[in-house]
């Protein structure tokens, strides 16, 4: 009995079990769900999948199912970040404990009843039950932002970190920008989803780019998801900073820069819906002060793997040695290079598309405008995926082989397979529709083998996990014993 | 070291797919039975209209080609327009005159004023017709496929040279599935020999990989060609070809932009893109192997 008690507390009460749990249940929605894709389709697992569930799936209500997944997944990697947050950031161990219950009662309601909700009949129960567990997210959200206040004098600033005035810690008012960002942003998709109530007609923003009649509702649902996304993309910056303990001088100019960065996506984002045409300047001004942030915190990051491998002795070292010592530790200089991956993948396709929209992506038919822009969002979405992997296995302790042998092939597969699909994505530029399928079929192939590969080293990582807690003094075990129960 | 080996492999597997692919051998000539002249009569009245099934009534009848207009019908078409003068060759292209649209100056909107725009790229390596200087005829086997790498102008002229219209997205959405809010013009399933869409595995995708090339119109009728069993997939109206095969241009033009839409999905898309109210867009002399048309004419 103890020992199941003990194990619950790991799981349901300790940092590390908790986020095992949210990356467990991604996997398994992912893994799900994702057989119903288009090269699962294509397999034929599709068609299998809906024979041995029974399931009809109404074209109908494809938009909707693929919202409501979307949303579910999204709400377990909020709550993930927000287990993170509270462990790294001092707070009161009653304020941790409740924020943490909360939010993660509320994303497995979510997860649970959206899922059964879309895909299994559309009992309204559900639905009510995926409602529920929103808000208490959304609850959870506001206990964070108040644990997190940067005005508590209990919490200044570390030393040599970024310090406001009276000793304000910025990287702390960094976080709760981000989080007070995101309450208002889950309210801007909120408030348009209630407003329409059960009348509301689902879409997704890919097919309505082009439309010139949008409506408020429509708008304000295209911001709130590019916002999510963001400030989700924000939140991890914080925690990769936090977990390299950022500081010094890049530190000091990173804050600022962050938070301000913060408020002014976040605002542009929000003036999409009465003026956007002039939200997409304020939203460009927001991306460079975030991105700046984000390459300070590269370049710290970059030069202390270095440092700390080199033992100071830096000065003395050659190129090789440098490089050797910046790539010895796969998870750390994986969650860095993502970020700088990222760009190659996300931001300056993302600027390419914005400068050339007229010239080049809108002579092309929609249909690959479109393909352009779910590829764009789907990378981004993966490489999120991925630090948060490398942050969370460097938690676990994973040492010697296995952290070489996990860091660099989550970092080559992922890498390839966003690389393939950026390419994908931007097809028409290189190759006719006509002369495509080769190209097609080798990047497919890429992404495919890129993605199958990050998938096997994450179940490797989950079924040790499992098969750890059946173990009576197993890693859980000593993990529980790191952290007091919340 | 470690990273040398993948990234050749990724280098090598590019270079590789970045060959132009081989161009479609000529088509086995498959007979269908379904005849590309044919129109059928679309009543007047209401139906449910896109993904969100709104009402939407239209108040007079008109009829619909039973297939897309066919590469043999658009040559004959060419030959009679250009010696009517209808359109005209510049620049080894068909263009014709078309009276320009009213301009808003909207954000991405472009202007088209009037002028000659294009019809036909003659010698583009998607369109199945030859010219020999004189006429136009069709590459052998692809005669009753939909001619595709016309522009919007090319279609809505060759609709008016036959006495017809474009169809709106409203009369193209009405015929493909009437009145009972169906995502597909036959139910609301899709199997993969009922529509010619992306990996549909039909005959025309052999050696051309999952994109394929186009099937005969009317080709998805019950028939069994070769040992491929088709399963017949007309509309309510008896209209073929509605879901995927090629794209078909739509008549429409919306105020404050320049774009034309068309409907139907295609052989280069995925099952669920050839919903009915699916809708992609592109500019009016934009043409491409997936995309073709048919043409809505008064009732009699």
């Amino acid at each position: 009995m103890q020992g199941s008690v003990d194990r619950y507390n790991f799981l349901f009460r300790s940092t590390k079990g908790l986020v095992l749990v949210a990356i467990a249940l991604i996997g398994l929605a992912t893994a799900f769900f994702g057989m119903l894709s288009g090269p699962m389709a294509e397999l034929g697992i599709r068609d299998a999948w809906v024979r041995l569930f029974n399931r009809s799936l109404n074209p109908i209500e494809r938009e909707g199912r693929i919202v409501m997944l979307y949303h579910t997944i999204a709400m377990a990697v909020v709550a993930i970040e927000t287990y993170i947050i509270t462990a790294i950031i001092p707070m009161k161990q009653p304020q941790r404990a409740n924020i943490n219950a909360t939010i993660t009662v509320g994303y497995i309601a979510a997860m649970l009843g959206g899922l059964v909700f879309a895909y299994f009949g559309h009992n309204w129960i559900f639905h009510g039950i995926f409602i529920a567990g929103q808000a208490l997210i959304f609850f959870a959200g506001v206990l964070l932002a108040i644990a997190l206040s940067p005005w508590n004098k209990e919490y200044r600033a570390r030393p040599g970190s970024a310090m406001g005035p009276g000793g304000m810690d910025l990287e702390r008012a960094a976080f709760f920008t981000m989080a007070v960002a995101t309450l208002g942003s889950a309210l801007f998709g909120a408030v348009p989803a209630s407003f329409s109530g059960n009348g509301f007609e689902t879409f997704l923003a890919e097919d309505v780019v082009r439309e010139v009649h949008k409506d408020a509702l429509q708008l304000s649902v295209i911001g709130h998801l590019h916002i999510m996304l963001t400030l989700i993309a924000v939140a991890l910056a914080l925690i990769v900073g936090r977990w390299l303990d950022f500081k010094g001088r890049l530190h000091r100019w990173a804050m600022p820069l962050m938070i301000a960065g913060t408020i002014v996506i976040t605002l542009g984002v929000w003036l999409v819906v009465p003026f956007e045409e002039i939200a997409h300047y304020v939203i460009y001004v927001g991306s460079v002060f975030i991105l700046l942030a984000a390459l300070f915190l590269v370049i710290f990051g970059f030069d202390k793997l270095m440092r700390e491998r080199l033992e100071q002795k830096i000065a003395q070292a050659n190129i090789a040695q440098k490089i050797g010592a910046l790539l010895h530790d796969p998870l750390k200089f994986g969650a860095l290079w993502q970020m700088v991956y990222m760009n190659f993948v996300v931001t300056f396709i993302g600027l390419f598309m914005a400068i050339r929209l007229d010239k080049v992506i809108r002579v092309w038919p929609q249909r690959e405008e479109r393909i352009t822009l779910t590829g764009h969002w789907h990378i981004l979405a993966g490489i999120i995926a991925t630090i948060i992997l490398f942050y969370y296995a460097d938690t676990l302790g994973l040492k010697g082989k296995a952290r070489q042998l996990f860091g660099w092939f989550v970092i080559v597969a992922s890498d390839v397979a966003f690389g393939a699909a950026a390419f994908f994505a931007t097809k028409r530029l290189y190759v006719s529709e006509s002369a495509q399928q080769p190209l097609v079929d080798a990047v497919m192939l890429m992404v495919d083998a890129g993605l199958a590969t990050v998938l096997v080293a994450l179940a490797i990582l989950m079924v040790w996990r499992l098969l750890d807690l059946f173990r009576k003094d197993g890693w859980w075990k000593k993990e529980l014993g790191e952290e007091v129960p919340q | 070291m470690k990273l040398i080996v993948p990234l050749l492999i990724i280098v090598t597997a590019l270079i590789v797919a970045c060959a132009a692919a081989q161009a479609p051998s000529t088509p086995p000539r498959v007979e269908t039975g379904v005849d590309p002249e044919v129109w059928a009569t679309v009543p007047a009245g209401e139906f449910l209209f896109g993904p969100h099934n709104h009402p939407v009534k239209i108040d007079y009848a008109y009829e619909i080609m039973v297939t897309d207009v066919t590469n043999a019908q658009y040559a004959r078409y060419l030959n009679r327009a250009l010696a009517d003068g209808r359109v005209k060759l510049a620049n080894h292209q068909v263009v014709g005159a078309y009276p320009g649209d009213k301009f808003t100056g909207r954000r991405h909107e472009k202007q088209i004023l009037a002028g000659d725009y294009l019809h036909v790229p003659i010698g583009d390596k998607d369109l199945r017709l030859v010219y020999d200087e004189k006429t136009f005829t069709v590459k052998p086997g692809y005669e009753n496929h939909p001619v595709v790498a016309i522009t919007w102008f090319g279609a809505k002229a060759y609709c008016e040279y036959n006495g017809g219209w474009l169809p709106t997205e409203a009369e193209w959405e009405k015929a493909a599935r009437s009145s009972d809010g169906r995502a597909y013009p036959w139910g609301n399933t899709i199997a993969l020999n009922q529509a010619n869409f992306y990996s549909s595995r039909d005959p025309f995708e052999k050696g051309l990989g999952a994109q394929g090339g186009t099937t005969p119109v009317g080709f998805y009728n019950g028939k069994m060609y070769d040992g491929y069993q088709t399963l017949d997939a007309p509309s309510p109206y008896g209209l073929y070809d509605m879901a995927g095969n090629v794209w078909q241009w739509t008549g429409d033009i919306y105020e404050g932009m320049h774009y034309r839409y068309m409907r139907g999905g295609s052989k280069g898309v995925y099952g669920y893109n050839l919903r009915v109210w699916s809708r992609n867009s592109a500019e009016p002399d934009y043409y491409g192997p997936s995309t073709g048309f048919r043409c809505a004419r008064q009732s009699k």
